[in-house]
């Protein structure tokens, strides 16, 4: 059974700078992590590549420096990584990027399952997932909260799907992708046998060329069809006012307020 | 400071960091509050193979030695030496098999220890024996082809929870400071129960208790070297494990540092922080001095152990002494500039000053570590060197 888990590595939150001229996040030089949410896609694959003995591969399209990310995964116990970089796919948004990943992901078929963290914390998008799922042509449930079952034979995933209000059950069939909210399951740590194990192992790194099915014009900006005009901190908010006393003299001042602010 | 670490050496103190942030420093508090035996971050532990960072790679180990384990021990003392400790003296318990035990000895026990699927203990200590080791009562009558050990030990850490134990027993009371053994018990073997759990002053999420043998059967498979070679072994353990507990000191002591230095920058008194008055920047600097030193006498010592010297018991005992009076000092000093808020249990610090107490008394009181020094410096000279 072969797991393929996608991860991104995103800048550690505090740290930000944007490129003024691509308006979009400079990476180099800063702290980086792996985007929190796809922790939980990594556990998640190695929980049930030690139930069901399947081969793990971790897949992501960044910098060079990404390949610390897959790194990272690898400590924690995934077999194998591969790095997608390439000046031609910088400035992708969602669809290039799920293009792209797609490429990849069928470069290493056959596959069972893929495993996507839910959003970035950087994009805040969660569309790659579904994206990847949509280019390949395969099912998906996103905002996974607890896989029930995976039968192997039959080729089916039994899962929850959470939603505001409750959760839904939900059934696919394999290949199939899911995306992973963190209520899933509690990542684990890498260990110090998996820190050397990573060390060691040398992950490939595929440019745009090695994606042979590729057209170029689809991958980075030029197949981005959301292109980021401007990147802006919102206005900061003004302090809040809080009345107090009888409802009747709340509820008028709150009247005199609003007309005063012309919102009535 | 940096001490020019490996880049393995530099991955087990940044895994023990991370981890003593994300999974001991939420939960230090309520452990010090009901002294529950802190089993969640063991497994965590285990788990990052952080129990085998001494141990050899051929018995599942890292393959590290003294130093790759005070480094993690450091960093776990920094969010709560109680913690730490009970890590620390699975070590404590293990390094009597590890440095004296035989191939089917370390076979059977170290990977289960290296993989913190078992935790060990060491029991030495009994009422009437505490410095005065040579007093253990404990003994160990050889019938056929077992040992019966009948006796109890006290204040042992790890006891009851640990599943592994190595105890000093007397095999021959006629020889003395010669008639002591070692033997590796087995938690579960009839004859052998824990009493209850003591209430202490400080590490209170470390668990110690008695170890109470009553014609407890242990094979001879389990005798630890040979008959006579106890104290000789204990000696050993206790030198090799000494500066994990300079290393405890040093990581309490940084963690109050760090914690009366924050404070200072933000208390505000007379229209400005305190860490801008002389006062406190003296004390700070002081302890800061203080903790830096201790550090690097407790590398150098566990250094020296690792390199395989055979004289280490001075510079074990320098590490330890030294580093354990520095905590005290350190954290009675960082209670002291967070003064109310130091004094209050809503606040990490009084708790670091109760912990840091311990380092003093145990694994060798200061007292005899400062008698260690001494007659090593004596016999030295003696030597003429």
């Amino acid at each position: 059974m072969n797991i393929i888990v996608c991860i991104k590595q995103v800048p550690e939150t505090g740290n930000v700078r944007i490129d003024p001229q691509t308006h979009t996040l400079i990476r180099s030089g800063v702290p980086s992590i792996i985007n929190p949410m796809d922790t939980y896609a990594i556990e998640e694959a190695l929980r049930w590549k030690e139930k069901l003995g399947a081969s793990t591969t971790v897949l992501t399209m960044g910098p060079p420096q990404a390949e610390g990310a897959l790194k990272e995964a690898i400590s924690m116990g995934i077999d194998h990584g591969i790095l997608l970089s390439d000046k031609k796919f910088a400035g992708s948004d969602t669809y290039a990027t799920a293009y792209t990943l797609a490429l990849a992901v069928r470069k290493l078929a056959p596959y069972d399952l893929i495993f996507c963290g839910k959003q970035a914390i950087d994009g805040d998008t969660a569309q790659v997932g579904p994206g990847l799922a949509e280019h390949l042509g395969i099912a998906h449930i996103a905002y996974v909260k607890k896989i029930e079952e995976i039968d192997r034979d039959g080729a089916l995933v039994r899962a929850e799907r959470l939603m505001e209000d409750g959760y839904e059950i939900v059934n696919i069939r394999m290949p199939c992708l899911l995306t992973v909210v963190k209520e899933i399951n509690e990542p684990r740590f890498p260990s110090l046998k998996g820190k050397m194990r990573a060390r060691k192992l040398e992950i490939p790194t595929w440019s745009a060329e090695d994606l042979e099915a590729g057209e170029m014009e689809n991958f980075g900006l030029s197949g981005s069809p959301t292109q980021v005009r401007t990147i802006f901190p919102p206005p900061a908010r003004g302090k809040g006012e809080i009345f107090g006393g009888e409802a009747s003299v709340m509820a008028q001042t709150l009247l005199e307020r609003l007309k005063a602010q012309k919102v009535i | 400071m940096d001490y020019f670490l490996t880049e393995e050496q530099k991955e087990i103190r940044d895994l023990a960091r991370r981890i003593a942030r994300e999974k001991v420093l939420p939960v230090r508090a309520e452990l010090d509050e009901s002294e529950e035996f802190p089993w969640p971050v063991m497994k965590s532990l285990a788990e990052a193979d952080l129990f085998g960072v001494y141990l050899p790679e051929e018995y599942g180990g890292i393959g590290g030695g003294c130093f790759e384990l005070c480094l993690a021990v450091e960093e776990l003392s920094r969010a709560c030496g109680g913690v730490a400790v009970t890590y620390a003296a699975s070590a404590l318990g293990a390094f009597p098999i590890l440095l004296f035990g035989n191939g089917q000895q370390k076979e059977k026990y170290l990977p289960q220890i290296a993989a913190g699927k078992k935790l060990a203990a060491f029991a030495l200590t009994e009422a009437n024996a505490g410095s005065d080791a040579g007093g253990i009562q404990t003994a160990a009558r050889p019938d056929k082809d077992e040992y019966i050990l009948n006796g109890t030990k006290q204040w042992i850490t790890n006891g009851g929870e640990s599943e592994i134990y190595t105890v000093i027993a007397m095999t021959d009371k006629s020889k003395g400071s010669r008639g002591a053994s070692a033997f590796i018990v087995e938690k579960g073997t009839p004859g052998f129960e824990f009493g209850k759990k003591e209430k202490k002053m400080g590490i209170r999420a470390s668990t110690t208790r008695e170890l109470v043998f009553t014609d407890c059967r242990v094979p001879k498979e389990n005798l630890l070297g040979r008959e006579g070679m106890g104290f000789m072994l204990a000696m050993r353990t206790l030198d090799t494990s000494r500066p994990g507990i300079g290393a405890q000191a040093v990581g309490i002591a940084q963690g109050a540092l760090d914690e009366a230095i924050d404070y200072a920058r933000e208390r505000v008194q007379f229209g400005k922080p305190i860490s801008s008055f002389q006062a406190i920047q003296h004390m700070l600097a002081d302890m800061a001095t203080q903790v830096e030193a201790a550090r690097a006498l407790t590398y150098a010592a566990a250094r020296y152990i690792d390199s395989g010297a055979k004289d280490v018991s001075k510079i074990s005992a320098m590490a330890k002494v030294f580093a354990s009076d520095v905590a005290m000092q350190v954290t009675t000093q960082a209670v002291q500039i967070l003064g109310g808020y130091g004094y209050m249990r809503d606040y990490p610090i009084e708790k670091m000053m109760r912990d840091a107490k311990i380092t003093q008394i145990y694994e060798g009181t200061n007292q005899i570590q400062r008698n260690v020094i001494a007659l090593q410096l004596i016999k030295e000279k003696a030597q003429g060197k």
